[in-house]
This record gives C-alpha cells, sequence and structure tokens, in this order.
C-alpha cells in the first residue's frame, strides 16, 4: 500500500455560518485509526467532507497524502443497475488496484438492482467500494448504520485488515467501535 | 486517467441515451420535435408557401425546446447519488467531467434532432436547399446549446424548482442560436451560420469552466 498520511491542524469547520468545530488537531500514520465520536449534529459529516477535501476549512489546514476513499450516506450506485455492474463502474475507474480481500456477502446479491437493495445491503455495497478501490486513506462516515451483528463484526474485520495492510481509517459513528486499537476524539470537546 | 474518463462518458452516454432512474433518455426531445413539426401544418393550415417560408423556423424553436427538455435530468440526479463527490476525490477535475457530460448530452439530443430533421421538413414541406441548411445550422448550433444546457442544469442542481428555473435561464442565453439559426435560412442569410458556429464555439469554451465551477460551489 502507498505511503499515506492524514494531518490536521488547528482546523475549524463552517456549515452555513455557524462553526461546528474549532481547534481540532490530529495525525495519523499507516496503520492507525481514528473514532470521531459525538451527537448528532456535533458536525461529524462536515468534518468528513473536509477531511476528504470536498469541503474547504474555515480555519486551519488538513494534510492529506495518498488516495481518499469515503463512504457516506450516499451509495454513488446506478439504481437502475444490478449490484455487480454498478461496483464495476467503479472498479473501472480505480483500476485493478491491489484491494483487499472483500467477503460483505454481495455475491448473491450481484443481479439484483441496487433500488431494491436494503439500508444494510447498501451499506455493505459502500463499503466493497472503497475497499476494492485501494485508497490507503478511508474516510468511513456512520459505516455501521444499518448493518446486523453479523454484518458489523465482519465491517469490523475488514477494517483491521484495511489497517493491518498499513490504511488508515476515520470512522464517524455514534456508535461504540471494537477496534483494538483505535484513538476516540469526542468532537463534542470541540465545538466553540 | 483516460481509463476513468472513458468509463464516465460510457456511463454519461448510456444513461442520458437510452434513460434509467427516471430519466427519459433521447426519446422524449425527439418525440417533442417530431411533435411540433407535425402540429404546425394543423395549427396555420395547409398553405404550403407559407408551411415553407415559415416551416424553417419552428424547427429551430422545437430544436431549441427540446434541448431544455432534459435539463433538469442532466446533472441533478448524479449531485444527489454522491457522483460528483466521488469523483472528485479520485482526481477527476469538474471541468473535464462537464466536457464529457456536454458530448453526452449533444449525442443524445442533437445527434437525433438531425436525424429526424428530414422527417420534420418534409411535414412543413421544406425545400432540398433549405433542408440541407437546416441540418448544417444544427450541426453548427447544438453543440452550442448542449453547452448551455449543461450549465443551466448545473447551476440549479440542487435548488428547489430547479427544473422550471433552469427552463427559464436557458432561454435568453439560447437566443443567440435561435436567432442565427433561423436566420440563416432567410435568402441570403448564408452568413448566419458562420456566425451561429461563432456563437455556438464561445458557449462550449465557457460551459466547462461555468459548469464546473457550479459543481464545486454546489458542495458549500
Amino acid at each position: 500500500m502507498q505511503a499515506c498520511r492524514l494531518a490536521v491542524d488547528d482546523l475549524a469547520c463552517r456549515r452555513g455560518d455557524r462553526v461546528l468545530l474549532a481547534q481540532l488537531g490530529f495525525a495519523l500514520a499507516p496503520g492507525e485509526a481514528l473514532h470521531l465520536a459525538g451527537p448528532n449534529g456535533v458536525g461529524k459529516s462536515s468534518l468528513m467532507r473536509v477531511l476528504a477535501g470536498l469541503l474547504r476549512p474555515f480555519a486551519g489546514t488538513v494534510e492529506r497524502e495518498g488516495g481518499v476513499a469515503l463512504i457516506d450516506e450516499r451509495p454513488a450506485l446506478d439504481l437502475h443497475q444490478p449490484l455487480g455492474q454498478a461496483l464495476d463502474f467503479w472498479r473501472r475507474i480505480d483500476g485493478d488496484a491491489p484491494a483487499l480481500a472483500v467477503d460483505m456477502g454481495l455475491e448473491d446479491l450481484a443481479d439484483v438492482p441496487v433500488r431494491y437493495l436494503s439500508t444494510g445491503q447498501r451499506k455493505r455495497a459502500g463499503l466493497a467500494r472503497v475497499a476494492q478501490s485501494g485508497a490507503p486513506i478511508w474516510l468511513l462516515d456512520e459505516p455501521l448504520n444499518g448493518l446486523d451483528a453479523r454484518w458489523t463484526a465482519a465491517a469490523h474485520g475488514l477494517i483491521e485488515a484495511h489497517l493491518q495492510a498499513g490504511g488508515i481509517a476515520v470512522i464517524a459513528s455514534h456508535q461504540a467501535l471494537a477496534l483494538a486499537q483505535c484513538a476516540v476524539i469526542s468532537l463534542a470537546d470541540f465545538a466553540p | 486517467m483516460i481509463r476513468a474518463l472513458w468509463a464516465v462518458f460510457r456511463r454519461d452516454v448510456a444513461l442520458l441515451l437510452f434513460g434509467a432512474q427516471g430519466r427519459g433518455g433521447a426519446v422524449l426531445p425527439l418525440l417533442f420535435f417530431l411533435a411540433v413539426a407535425m402540429l404546425y401544418p394543423f395549427a396555420v393550415g395547409p398553405d404550403a408557401r407559407l408551411l415553407a417560408r415559415t416551416g424553417a423556423g419552428v424547427i429551430w424553436v422545437a430544436a431549441l425546446l427540446a434541448a431544455i427538455l432534459p435539463l433538469d435530468r442532466l446533472i441533478e440526479p448524479d449531485m444527489e447519488a454522491g457522483f460528483f463527490d466521488q469523483w472528485a476525490l479520485r482526481g477527476l477535475s469538474e471541468e473535464l467531467l462537464m466536457v464529457l457530460r456536454i458530448a453526452a448530452h449533444w449525442l443524445s439530443f442533437g445527434v437525433p434532432l438531425m436525424l429526424a430533421a428530414p422527417l420534420a421538413a418534409g411535414l412543413l414541406g421544406l425545400s432540398g436547399e433549405q433542408l440541407r441548411t437546416v441540418e448544417i445550422g444544427l450541426l453548427a448550433g447544438t453543440p452550442g446549446l448542449a453547452a448551455i444546457g449543461v450549465t443551466i442544469a448545473a447551476l440549479t442542481a440542487g435548488l428547489r424548482a430547479g427544473a422550471a428555473l433552469g427552463g427559464l435561464l436557458a432561454i435568453p442565453l439560447t437566443v443567440p442560436l435561435l436567432i442565427f439559426g433561423a436566420g440563416s435560412l432567410q435568402p441570403g442569410g448564408e452568413g448566419g451560420l458562420l456566425l451561429l458556429g461563432a456563437a455556438s464555439l464561445m458557449a462550449l469554451a465557457i460551459a466547462p469552466f461555468a459548469a464546473g465551477a457550479a459543481i464545486r460551489a454546489g458542495r458549500e
């Protein structure tokens, strides 16, 4: 896996006219994970988009080294296409990156149009898309929403495998995570 | 990079040409265009001279409205579904994506209109000479219509009532193309084709940057 780094210094995020977070700082090296915790509306999703480079930080800097894969509430899969083809579209774009072997139980769903998938199945498809992208920095916004116990464990296994391979994972979730090693930042402490 | 852009382009063309996911594809603008050409003689009467004199102008109005028809499906659904964000993460610039989308939009309405124009010309009683000018005019003008359409679709994506607003915004911007296109059919108006091509090229040159900036601004 390519070298990667994600460092944030004195970061502030704004949504509309409101400053949600201020003076946030952390640095992640290969193999490290970070859990962004906090109640609804604290700014987890906005922070994820700033980390991904989709939003500009209100203040401070984000340093990224290495490609980024993002999962959020939108699956970015064509609803009318069978899941297999919808994922193949992203595989063609990402190329045959050395991806992790994924078992999110999607083989049986390959012929099912995405619009018929349940919330949890779409989440699994999103995780598979992130895993097949080969990007070293994973930004996972509520990756466990809608997953049952079995697939929550599988998602943990996937993230652990990614960290083992030298990747970085930032996970925004209001649920507790059961990763072996994972720093936790409570975003409520950084509200201005 | 090229492979990624090719994959995106193939998806754009498949969605806009054949339609899916609530997008009608190329059939609806085409039927609309032919319906106007078919209804016009009923409305003004069967006077062949009047039809031949005004018919080419009607073809241009129909073409312009057919180009506006799919505006709300050009950008909005992909923005909603998060495609543009995912492409941005992969380093594909919005400007390049907009070039692809303009090309795909043109393939899905400009080319079908050019194929349908002889049929419309028959319904309106245009001469072969006039049909030739209409076809050259459509070839020169529809890329500009596609460029303006994609720009407006990007600007209005995510707005409430974006579809209605898009139509309103598109009409004044496309008027120059209509004037030069229909003007080229007047006797001695062949110079209009050159102006049409120029207006079209200008729209094509500006559109990817304007639409790309609109997509980025839509993220804030």
